[in-house]
Formats: C-alpha cells, sequence, structure tokens
C-alpha cells in the first residue's frame, strides 16, 4: 500500500495540521509516513501545501511532482494541482469560493462543503477535520481508532477536551462528502 | 670577601617576579605598556590565587602571545573575536575566572559588534583594552582610537575626521550599557598609576566572582615604535595629547 | 506502536537528539529554513534538566566564535545555520580546524548566490567538503537523508568530532530541515562532568593545575617550519579519516548497469528514479554518500568497472560530479544533472536525464 496525497489551501485553514494528524495516524497503524510542507513567507497568509505519504514499504521522495489524491481548499490550489493527479486518482475539494470547477474526467472528483458544514456545526475550527473524513471515506487509509490516537499524538494535552468535537466533525465530513 | 651568596637569601629579598609570569623573554618594544599590564595582571591572578581556575582569551595584535608569558590555560581568538570566544567559556565554565586581553584594533574596529553585545549581555567577564592608538603589530597603521592630527602610516599627514571619522571613546560607549557593572580608564607610565591600575584589575576580577556583570579595564598606552618616538617621548606625548582626550578615571562603578 | 517513535520535523530532531545525547551548549542566530532548531531547545529548557547552554548570539560570527571558545573547554557545543549565516563562520571553521577544536555545525542549505532563495539546495557542497576558509583543511562532512539520520548524525557528528579533534558539518538542506517523518530518538546520555572532559580531552582549556603545562588552543605559528609539520599532521589525521569513517548506503547496485551518485534529499528523489526504472526493466542503482568527506571514492572506483555510466544528481550546477570524476578516474562517462536556486527535481525528470544521458548518450 502507498499513498501519495498533495493538501492544499490558504494559510489558517489548517493544512498543515491535518497533514501532521494524518501522517501521525499513519504511524498509528505502523506505517511509514513523510509530511513535507511547502515553507517561507506563502506560509504567512498565502497558499500553503504538504505532501504526505503513507506507505507500507520504505519512502523514497518526500517531494512528489504526482499525486494519488489531491485535497483542495481553494482556487489557486485546484489550478495549480488539479493536473498533477496521476490517471485514475482523487481529487476532493471544498467549493466554497470555487469558481472554475475540476474538468478532468480521467479522476474521481467528490466534492465536500466543509466550510458551510463547519459554520452549520457551529465550529469553523474543526473545518480542516470535516474535510480530513471525507477523505477518509473516499480512502480509508487508516482506520478510525488510529484516526483518534494520532490525534491524541498530535494534539497538546490541555486540547484533548476538544477530541470528541474532531471526532463528531470527522464523521460528519465521512456522511457529507459526495462524488460528482 | 662578600659572596653573591651571602646575599641571596630571603631576608635580602625585596622584588620577586610572580611565578605565574613565565621565564619566557618578552617580544615587546622597549617602553611598550603591555609588559607592565602582563606583570600586574599575573602578580593579580597570583595575589587573588586564581591561576588554576583563570582562562585567558588572547587576541590578534602585538599581545597575540600573552600566552606565552603567564602561566595559566589560554584560548587563541580571531580578530575582535575575543568577547564572542570569551563568552563560550564562561557560560560553559561559569565557576571559572575568565578574561580577553585586546588591542584598540581588536576591541574598537574589527570586534566592535561582540564587545557591544557581550557587554550588553553582561557577559560575567574581564576585558582588557589597551588603547595605544594605533596598530602596532601590522606596524602602525590607524587604529579607530587613533587621535585627530596624530600620524600613523595610513594617515601620514594624521587623522583627518572629513576622511577617516572620528576616534571612537568605546569605554564611554560600554559604560552606558546595562550590562556593564564597571569601566575604568587607567595608565601605566608612572609607578602610581601601574599600581592604580592593579587595583582596577583586582576590583574587574572581584567583580566577575560577585557575577556583577562586564568589567572594562582600558589602559591608555604607548606604543613607541608605531609612535617612531622614544620610549620617554612617547609617555610625553601620552599625557600631553591622549590624555586630554582619553580622560583617566572610573567611568562607571556599580 | 512503542510510546519511543516520534514524528518530527529535521530541525527538531537535531534539537531533539542534541539534548539527548549531552551537548553542553548551543549558540545560534535565526536564519530560515532552520530556526526551529533554536526554537525548539528555547522551548525545551534544557539548561533546567540537563544543564545545556543555549544562547542567541549576536551574529553568525559571534555564534562561531562562541563554539571556538567552548569547544576549547573540552564541551560538546554546537550550532546550526544556513548558507548565508555558514558563509559568515567560515572564519571561525578555519580557526576551529587549525586548532583542532571538536564542534558540530548544522548547514540547512537554502539556493544561493547571495542572499538567494529560502527554498532547499545543495549548493554549498564546494564549501563544506574543499575547506571553506582560508588555508589547507578539512571538515568532516555528513549528509542525512532522512529525519531519523538528522537525530543518529548528532551523535555520530559529535563522536566523530571528539576521535579527531576536528569540527563536524551535518551537511542538510530545506527538505530534510522541513519535512517530518518518523523517529526514534537516541538514549538519554548524561553531559560529560569535568573529571571526564579533563580525562578524555586533557588538551582542554578548564584553567592549569600545578600538575600540568598549561593548556592552549591556537592556531598559530609563526616560524614556518613549526606550521608546515602542523600541517602534516593535519593531513595526516584527513587521510586517517579517508581510511576509517566513509559511509555510504547503495539501492540497486548489484547488478546496476547505470548509476546515479546523490547525497541527502536528492538521493531521496533518486530512489524514486530507481524504483521508477526498475519497474520498466532499467538496470539503474544509486549510491548515496552518507559522509562528503572523507568521500566514498573507492566503492565510486569499483562501480565504475561494472556501470556504464553514471550520473551525480545534485541540487547544484555540479558540484559533487568533480569528486565523482576525480573517484572514476576517467573509467567511464560522468554526466551531471542538477536543478538550480531552490528548485528540486522530479523523479520523472531525473529518468528522463538517465535516459538522455546515460542510456542514450
Amino acid at each position: 500500500m502507498k499513498e501519495e496525497i498533495i493538501i492544499a489551501g490558504f494559510g489558517g485553514q489548517g493544512v498543515l495540521s491535518m497533514g501532521k494528524i494524518l501522517a501521525y495516524s499513519g504511524i498509528m497503524q505502523n506505517l511509514e509516513v513523510s509530511w513535507m510542507p511547502s515553507y517561507g513567507p506563502e506560509m504567512r497568509g498565502g497558499t500553503a501545501n504538504v505532501t504526505v505519504i503513507l506507505s507500507d514499504t520504505r519512502i523514497s521522495s518526500p517531494i512528489l511532482h504526482e499525486y494519488d489524491t489531491a485535497i483542495i481548499l481553494n482556487q489557486q490550489s485546484l489550478d495549480k494541482f488539479e493536473q498533477q493527479i496521476k490517471p485514475g486518482g482523487c481529487l476532493i475539494y471544498d467549493s466554497n469560493g470555487i469558481t472554475h470547477h475540476p474538468t478532468r474526467k480521467d479522476i474521481n472528483v467528490y466534492r465536500v462543503d466543509a466550510a458551510e458544514e463547519a459554520v452549520k456545526m457551529n465550529s469553523t475550527k474543526t473545518f480542516n477535520m470535516i474535510v480530513l473524513g471525507a477523505y477518509l471515506k473516499v480512502k480509508p487509509v487508516v482506520v478510525m481508532e488510529n484516526v483518534l490516537n494520532g490525534l491524541k499524538k498530535s494534539l497538546p494535552e490541555r486540547h484533548h477536551h476538544l477530541i470528541p468535537i474532531n471526532e463528531k466533525a470527522i464523521e460528519r465530513g465521512m456522511q457529507i462528502v459526495n462524488q460528482i | 670577601m662578600l659572596e653573591i651568596n651571602d646575599i641571596i637569601k630571603p631576608e635580602n629579598l625585596v622584588y620577586g617576579k610572580t611565578p605565574v609570569l613565565t621565564d619566557s623573554v618578552m617580544h615587546y618594544c622597549p617602553g611598550c605598556s603591555h609588559g607592565v599590564v602582563h606583570k600586574i595582571l599575573a602578580q593579580v591572578i597570583e595575589e587573588m590565587g586564581i591561576q588554576e581556575q583563570t582562562i585567558g582569551v588572547a587576541p590578534v595584535g602585538c599581545a597575540v602571545f600573552a600566552y606565552n608569558y603567564i602561566d595559566i590555560d589560554w584560548h587563541e581568538a580571531a580578530h575582535g573575536r575575543a568577547p564572542a570566544v570569551a563568552t563560550g567559556i564562561k557560560r560553559l565554565l561559569p565557576e571559572k575566572m575568565v578574561f580577553t586581553y585586546q588591542g584598540d584594533g581588536d576591541l574598537a574596529a574589527i570586534g566592535t559588534a561582540e564587545t557591544i553585545h557581550a557587554c550588553n549581555r553582561g557577559e560575567n567577564i574581564v576585558i582588557i583594552f589597551i588603547n595605544n592608538g594605533i596598530y602596532g603589530m601590522t606596524g602602525g597603521q590607524m587604529a579607530p582610537t587613533t587621535i585627530e592630527g596624530m600620524p600613523a602610516s595610513t594617515c601620514p599627514f594624521g587623522r583627518t575626521p572629513e576622511r577617516d571619522g572620528y576616534p571612537l571613546k568605546m569605554s564611554e560607549i560600554l559604560a552606558t550599557l546595562p550590562g556593564t557593572c564597571y569601566v575604568t580608564r587607567q595608565a601605566v607610565h608612572t609607578a602610581a598609576h601601574v599600581r592604580k591600575t592593579k587595583k582596577a584589575l583586582v576590583k574587574a576580577f572581584e567583580n566577575q566572582k560577585m557575577r556583577k556583570g562586564t568589567s572594562i579595564v582600558e589602559v591608555v598606552s604607548t606604543c613607541s615604535s608605531g609612535w617612531k618616538m622614544t620610549p620617554v617621548n612617547a609617555n610625553k606625548w601620552m599625557v600631553d595629547n591622549m590624555f586630554p582626550f582619553y580622560k583617566l578615571g572610573d567611568l562607571k562603578n556599580e | 506502536m512503542g510510546e519511543d517513535i516520534k514524528l518530527m520535523k529535521g530541525n527538531e530532531a537535531i534539537a531533539e537528539a542534541a539534548i539527548r545525547i549531552g551537548v553542553d551548549g548551543y549558540f545560534g542566530y535565526p536564519i530560515t529554513p532552520q530556526s526551529e532548531v533554536m526554537e525548539t531547545l528555547m522551548a525545551k529548557q534544557p539548561w533546567d534538566t540537563t544543564g545545556m547552554v543555549v544562547l542567541q548570539a549576536e551574529s553568525e560570527i559571534a555564534s562561531i566564535n562562541m563554539l571556538y571558545g567552548g569547544g576549547g573547554c573540552g564541551k560538546k557545543v554546537m550550532t546550526s545555520s544556513s548558507s548565508p549565516g555558514i558563509s559568515l563562520m567560515q572564519e571561525g571553521l578555519t580557526y576551529l580546524a587549525g586548532a583542532e577544536v571538536p564542534c558540530l555545525v548544522v548547514n540547512v542549505v537554502r539556493g544561493g548566490p547571495g542572499l538567494g532563495t529560502i527554498q532547499p539546495a545543495q549548493s554549498d557542497y564546494f564549501q563544506a567538503v574543499k575547506g571553506g576558509g582560508h588555508g589547507d583543511y578539512s571538515l568532516i562532512v555528513l549528509a542525512p537523508a532522512s529525519v531519523q539520520e538528522m537525530a543518529d548524525h548528532v551523535k555520530l557528528g559529535f563522536d566523530l568530532a571528539f576521535k579527531y579533534r576536528n569540527p563536524v558539518m551535518i551537511l542538510s538542506d530545506g527538505v530534510i530541515g522541513q519535512m517530518m517523518e518518523k523517529v526514534v530518538l537516541p538514549s538519554a546520555k548524561s553531559r560529560w562532568t569535568e573529571e571526564e572532559i579533563k580525562e578524555l580531552n586533557p588538551w582542554a582549556t578548564l584553567g592549569k593545575p600545578k600538575t600540568r603545562e598549561r593548556n592552549v588552543i591556537t592556531s598559530l605559528k609563526l616560524q614556518s617550519d613549526e606550521m608546515e609539520e602542523h600541517n602534516h599532521k593535519l593531513q595526516a589525521k584527513y587521510q586517517r579519516m579517508k581510511e576509517e569513517e566513509v559511509l555510504f548506503e547503495e539501492f540497486n547496485c548489484a547488478d546496476a548497469q547505470y548509476l546515479i551518485v546523490a547525497y541527502g534529499s536528492s538521493s531521496r528523489v533518486c530512489q524514486k528514479t530507481v524504483e521508477i526504472a526498475r519497474d520498466k526493466g532499467i538496470k539503474l542503482g544509486l549510491l548515496r554518500p552518507i559522509t562528503l568527506f572523507p568521500f566514498p571514492s573507492d566503492r565510486i572506483y569499483e562501480l565504475a568497472q561494472q556501470v556504464k555510466g553514471i550520473l551525480s544528481v545534485e541540487m547544484s550546477a555540479g558540484q559533487m560530479v568533480e569528486d565523482v570524476r576525480l573517484s572514476v578516474n576517467g573509467k567511464v562517462p560522468v554526466y551531471h544533472y542538477g536543478r538550480l536556486g531552490g528548485m528540486v527535481p522530479s523523479p520523472s525528470e531525473v529518468l528522463k536525464a538517465v535516459d538522455e544521458k546515460l542510456i542514450g548518450g
């Protein structure tokens, strides 16, 4: 098993932390993992992206130019990464703020209106967990138990009381994701 | 007849070289202030009983071979970097006594940043600053402390502020920093001044023992070779020309 | 999963490993992309646990000279920086090498020249392995290719630094510094006591007891014959490193017809290239130098007897390729493929270069 993922959106959307939770979940499942962020000034308010690889064998390159799955949270990232998905791969995106929707026919496209749902749930901070839920529904590469363990590992102890609400958000994401 | 061995007896001894000073013959020119400062520094180390705890940092400049003359552990520094080297030593060996021995080019030109920041952090060290207004070792070039009108090989017709900038009063600057506890300017051209400088060194090392911060002992010095004067004339020129600009005395004593 | 497996950045692994193996002092100055090293150390407050000193200096020049002072006392001292800052440290490094003072310097390389870019590069290879400062000297240069190796090379670096009384550089880059992977930290060791330092490093300036001559840390010998003798001693030491300390890793070299040589993050990209090539039936292998000085020349020479051509892949205009050519000594063609200025090559573009330069060439 090897899953090569790009997660891309605006800084502040929780792109990097979603990747980190996914990577920690992979460790809980005894997988090899790598997490490679874009870094530098572009982190501050601009676009942010992170490449996460989960594999049951040693990971070679942590930097990739094509992906099994792209999780896309803004227009710039959609424009940039749609063409870098492997044929037959997955694109999961939040349509909030998207005016030019995906056009490729040789990939599986999924939509999750996570921003809208987070507002409905009165918990905008769990936006990225709704997206993570959508991803896990499409690609169940790690089991829920390990995701929760991964959350526990990546959150500082003082935030552990937030785990139930994050779990709820992940479940919600699983429910609302739709294939286009 | 009186034999030499009848005279060399402990009860006849009126002066002895401190054992902290080695038997190496110093390379300093006749009339140079370095030798006197080395001697009183070695005496202070002996009298305070700190020979086994003291680590000196030697600069680039005429005092580069200070480690041949004073019998303690020494560390060479690149030009200007002595306060950083001393910081590394003192931070890792806070119980030891650490000093730098620097000239004016070292402390006030190439090492200005290291000097100011070590003092501003209040590094618990002693800085001994030999200010003779010239680069002695490289052959008499202009120093940051060369006074206006004073000739040097790179300003043969005298320092001109329009071209060369102004002489830098480093001790006055360092005295403004909260990290320094003691900043004094002394000289060693008369016996009385030598005694005062020695007292200043004792005070500086005691400050270090009490962890009070950075102590700076500037010694306004002669360089008869660089100044192209006899030692006697150099002393007189220093009194007449250097002292009015670099006034002796304590700039800070907390 | 064992409790001791952690997910962290390469830069954080450096800091965590330093505390655990009993480093005495870190002195540094912030610069992207490695500031997490000092940030992690400051957040961990190791002065309360191991007694490690962490100090933000006023410049890289001051940092390296604080290492000179602390290292001269026989302490385990380290700094980290990125390319422009490492350039400022070259003066200090040549003094440390000349005076034979051990220390560890981490360079998380970014693209240059000048202020350049903060993105990853490997364009400081020459500076790292060919001296960098003035005079005939060499650093031991380690090239980690994973977060685990970032942690492991801290201990390895200090072991080598004290074995040879020589500065050691970890030559990393923005990829290895910024990415997170699984890591198992080295087992905790307490810092050396003063008695242990006296025993292990009798040259250290800890204050002169009556029982020994004074210790002087210096690189100065004004008499040319003495300086020549000192240089011969240093050269003999570097020769010993070449004989005893070469480290490398091979991927699919046994039956390889074509060979890539790549280190650090490039070697990770090239592993993927090898995977793709093997899927296509191309007999491609990869040799990854782990020590860049000493360089694995002998093994590359051996492989040159077997392969048809060698490609050196670096994020530079072609620096390590010169050492590969020297190793091969004309036996087979040696080519270079690189990206510059912070660009990281993709596995497929490297394969294209293999195809064009090695197979088609």
